[in-house]
């Protein structure tokens, strides 16, 4: 396999050709901030916490790192103030739908955010969508999914699969920076008191 | 039915219709496009069935069903050929005269023509303000031709690009071709359509597929729609043409469910090309296999984008991914993909027909050819516009478009659908170009237009364009989904009065990360329509949060609805249609409107007699203390009694 040449905060870095920005910082022991990626599953995207900036042919440009080739010659600046100040903005934002959540407050304190900045309805998921797509790509079971657009997407598990599926695995709850999945799942198994009369009966 | 092996098959077969047309018989054409649709002209086309029975004309006159014309503000659009004289906003009850006069004796009914602005009818469409400054190269064949017929295609030169394309040319001259038009795509990115092509072309793998974009999404927009519903086998011959420059042996065609008719003359009209052997094992005998598949979306805006489109072909939940690659060489099922918008492939036969040299002699340096753009809202002439590029805003707006209502002011026009920006006064001479739109703070997008009058609140608007894209956003990465919710959740409390000093540079901070850090171009361009009006309507912000003034009158909490107890002739006409009752007199008693009982619907405002005008929208100031209940008007001798 050929290496690619890449400086990363100044650094030289070797990376192996197809390794994104994300892998070849981390191999450098460069760390940077994620939600939604995990090793096992596909890059998704999706939260953007891992944007960086790159220069290459005299343009820079923001890209996310957990998808974007690391590339020969490319000049990446994972904490430059472009970087930061979309960051802290992100942040800001998920704490105001998911207030509790460890990771977010983990990576808060790191960058020095304002917890309250923008006040919201709280909630619990920040959507990173790491427990889909593991159950989906790793255990390809598909027992959730998200359902809905926008403010309004969530992560549902599809109870014919769940009930199947889930009480002999659980490898997603440990993955869930909220640690809120489980309970979740608990939540949604209780057993009703009373059950529904079968219409149909 | 003819099968078409070989272009001598297609020559022969055009030379047979031609023959077969008799130039003096009449036929009468009814606009069947979506405008006209919806004013019911298919019961116009019954009525004409009916009319000409009855007269015993059945067979001695045609009657086509022809796409949008363009002019949907006075549809429905009969033309009767060869005469060509076009009658505007027929209804059924006017069909028996036309028959009687135009059909039987050639008679013209100046009522049903179009009257300039000195009361003269105007006779054949093309003369009418509104075609005259347009050049319809893309949209003209739409009032011609029968979409459910490719016989009415074949008989005007249809597939004859085709037929060049695959005869006379080699597959790289086509794309030297479309490379040297600068063809630039429509659906409002503006990419060079010839690179993308090479590049399809030039990626690795056997298997190619060619795509349509036909999922237009952006409210007031209809151009794409009107092209496939209108003229589907243009489309058709530009996809084909596109396919084989590629090496690409299947197609598909993303159509939104949601328009039914485009659906249906699509899927008839690949039907027929089928048939025709103008698609399947061997497209006119030339050896290029190549077949079209529809594939119907569900109505997702963010689905027009082009992997997230990709991904619903496949089957999956339709999300964009990132394209680092791009989909040119990774799309779908990992395939190269090349997608165009419905008005470039629309585009492709008439490069090839008239060339390249021809194509860049319209247009501006970097945008060549023609856009059609839907020209809609506050304006006099709503309609399907089609201009050469660098025409200016103003000329489509007033030249066109005929100005504003109700000498009403201009005050913006937006660009480029929900997205896009809104372009203030002062840069109505802008030329309508990509780059010209992008400079302003818009952009081309798929060509909708907006034009908006002096009572529109461009904060609303902002809002209004905010709260579509955050019900479209799909919600997968953060920036768009958290960065459009709070930016809206900060323009609800402007327009509703609780906007704070500060505000606007929020708008402004979320709105660069939302631009610049979004998974695709939904994000990447949603805080157009905020950044745009900040821009150029900065004091109306201002006015919001500072005064809780709406300068506009538009927003409810900022407003109250007062009626001038001077000029109050107690005529009941709004007390009656109030609809909470919030409006107290009666019969010579000046009205009063409770403000704690108004809803602010403006109900009274509209009902208002405009010779009393006496219901004004006060904002930014206090209502004036109600005058007693029971206060008799005081008649002014001469007014209102007329």
């Amino acid at each position: 396999m050929s290496d690619v040449a890449l400086v990363i905060n100044g650094r030289n870095v070797t990376a192996e050709k197809g390794m994104t920005i994300l892998e070849a910082a981390r191999n450098a022991g460069v760390d940077i901030p994620t939600l939604c990626h995990h090793e096992e599953v596909a890059p998704f995207g999706a939260c953007r916490l891992c944007t960086v900036e790159i220069t290459s042919g005299g343009r820079s440009r923001l890209v996310a790192s957990c998808v974007y080739p690391a590339e020969e010659g490319l000049d990446v600046q994972t904490e430059s103030a472009p970087v930061v100040k979309g960051r802290k903005l992100i942040l800001e934002m998920l704490l105001a739908r998911a207030p509790g959540v460890q990771a977010l407050r983990a990576y808060a304190s790191r960058y020095g955010v304002d917890v309250a900045k923008f006040s919201s309805d709280p909630s619990f998921c920040i959507l990173c969508g790491l427990c889909v797509n593991y159950c989906a790509e790793v255990k390809g079971k598909h027992a959730m999914g998200f359902t809905g657009r926008g403010v309004e997407r969530q992560v549902m598990f599809l109870p014919e699969v769940a009930s199947e599926e889930c009480p002999k695995c659980g490898e997603c709850f440990s993955l869930c920076p909220t640690g809120v999945w489980p309970s979740n799942y608990d939540l949604a198994r209780v057993p009703r008191a009373t059950e529904p009369a079968n219409p149909f009966a | 039915m003819p099968r078409l092996n070989s272009v001598a098959d297609l020559d022969r077969y055009r030379g047979e219709l031609l023959a077969a047309q008799d130039a003096n018989k009449l036929c009468v054409t009814i606009c069947s496009g979506t405008g006209c649709h919806a004013l019911r002209s298919d019961k116009v086309h019954q009525a004409f069935v009916d009319e000409l029975e009855r007269n015993g004309l059945d067979g001695r006159v045609d009657i086509r069903r022809t796409g949008c014309h363009g002019f949907c503000e006075r549809g429905t659009i009969v033309t009767i050929l060869p005469q060509e004289v076009t009658y505007l906003q027929v209804k059924p009850d006017d069909v028996a005269e036309i028959v009687a006069k135009t059909a039987l004796q050639g008679e013209v009914i100046g009522r049903l023509l179009y009257q300039d602005g000195d009361g003269r009818g105007i006779l054949h469409e093309d003369e009418i303000p509104f075609y005259k400054h347009q050049s319809p190269f893309v949209l003209g064949l739409n009032r011609f031709i029968d979409p459910k017929n490719i016989d009415s295609y074949i008989v005007r030169g249809g597939y004859t690009a085709l037929a060049k394309a695959l005869f006379q040319m080699s597959p790289e001259q086509v794309l030297e071709e479309v490379k040297a038009a600068n063809l630039r795509g429509r659906g409002g990115g503006g990419f060079p359509t010839g690179v993308k092509w090479q590049t399809t072309k030039d990626a690795p793998g056997d298997i190619k597929y060619v795509v349509v974009n036909a999922d237009e999404g952006d409210p007031g927009a209809y151009m794409d729609r009107s092209l496939l519903e209108g003229n589907p086998h243009r489309v058709l011959e530009g996809l084909i043409i596109g396919a084989n420059a590629i090496g690409a042996r299947h197609g598909f065609v993303y159509v939104r469910q949601e328009y039914p008719i485009a659906v249906e003359n699509l899927s008839v009209a690949l039907e027929q090309a089928r048939e025709y052997g103008l698609l399947g094992p061997s497209v006119l005998g030339s050896g290029l296999a190549f077949d079209v598949r529809v594939h119907r979306g569900a109505g997702a805006f963010v689905s027009g984008e082009s992997s997230a489109l990709m991904c619903a072909i496949e089957g999956t939940v339709g999300e964009p991914r990132p394209k680092y690659v791009r989909t040119a060489v990774s799309g779908i099922w990992g395939r190269p993909t090349n997608l165009n918008n419905v008005e470039t492939w629309a585009t492709v036969p008439l490069i090839i027909d008239k060339g390249a040299e021809w194509f860049t002699s319209i247009g501006t340096e970097k945008s060549k050819g023609t856009k059609i753009f839907s020209l809609v809202g506050k304006v006099n002439n709503t309609g399907l516009v089609e201009v050469p590029m660098g025409t200016t805003l103003r000329q489509v707006v007033y030249d066109i478009g005929g100005g504003v209502p109700k000498e009403r002011k201009f005050k913006a026009v937006q660009t480029g659908g929900p997205s896009g920006g809104m372009i203030p006064e002062k840069l109505l001479d802008l030329p309508v170009d990509f780059d010209e739109l992008a400079k302003a703070g818009s952009m081309m997008g798929s060509g909708g237009m907006i034009v908006m009058d002096e009572d529109t609140c461009m904060v609303d608007t902002a809002r209004y364009f905010l709260n579509f894209l955050s019900e479209e956003s799909c919600g997968k990465c953060a920036p768009c989904r958290e960065g459009i919710c709070q930016m809206l959740n900060v323009l609800n409390r402007i327009c509703a009065g609780d906007g704070r000093e500060g505000d606007i540079e929020l708008l402004e901070e979320i709105s660069e990360v939302v631009k610049g850090w979004s998974l695709c171009a939904l994000g990447g361009t949603a805080p157009n329509p905020v950044l745009s009006t900040i821009a150029h309507f900065r004091d109306e912000y201002e006015a919001h949060i500072r005064e809780k003034r709406c300068p506009a009158g538009v927003c409810k909490a900022l407003i109250s609805y007062y009626i001038d107890p001077q000029k109050c002739e107690a005529c009941i006409i709004c007390l009656k249609n109030c609809a909470v009752g919030a409006i107290s007199g009666g019969k010579n008693l000046v009205h009063v409107v409770d403000q704690a009982k108004c809803t602010k619907c403006g109900t009274c405002l509209d009902v208002c007699p405009s010779r009393f005008d006496a219901v004004m929208i006060l904002s930014g100031v206090p209502v004036p203390e109600p005058i007693p209940l029971g206060t008799q008007v005081t008649r002014k001798r001469g007014r209102g009694h007329e």
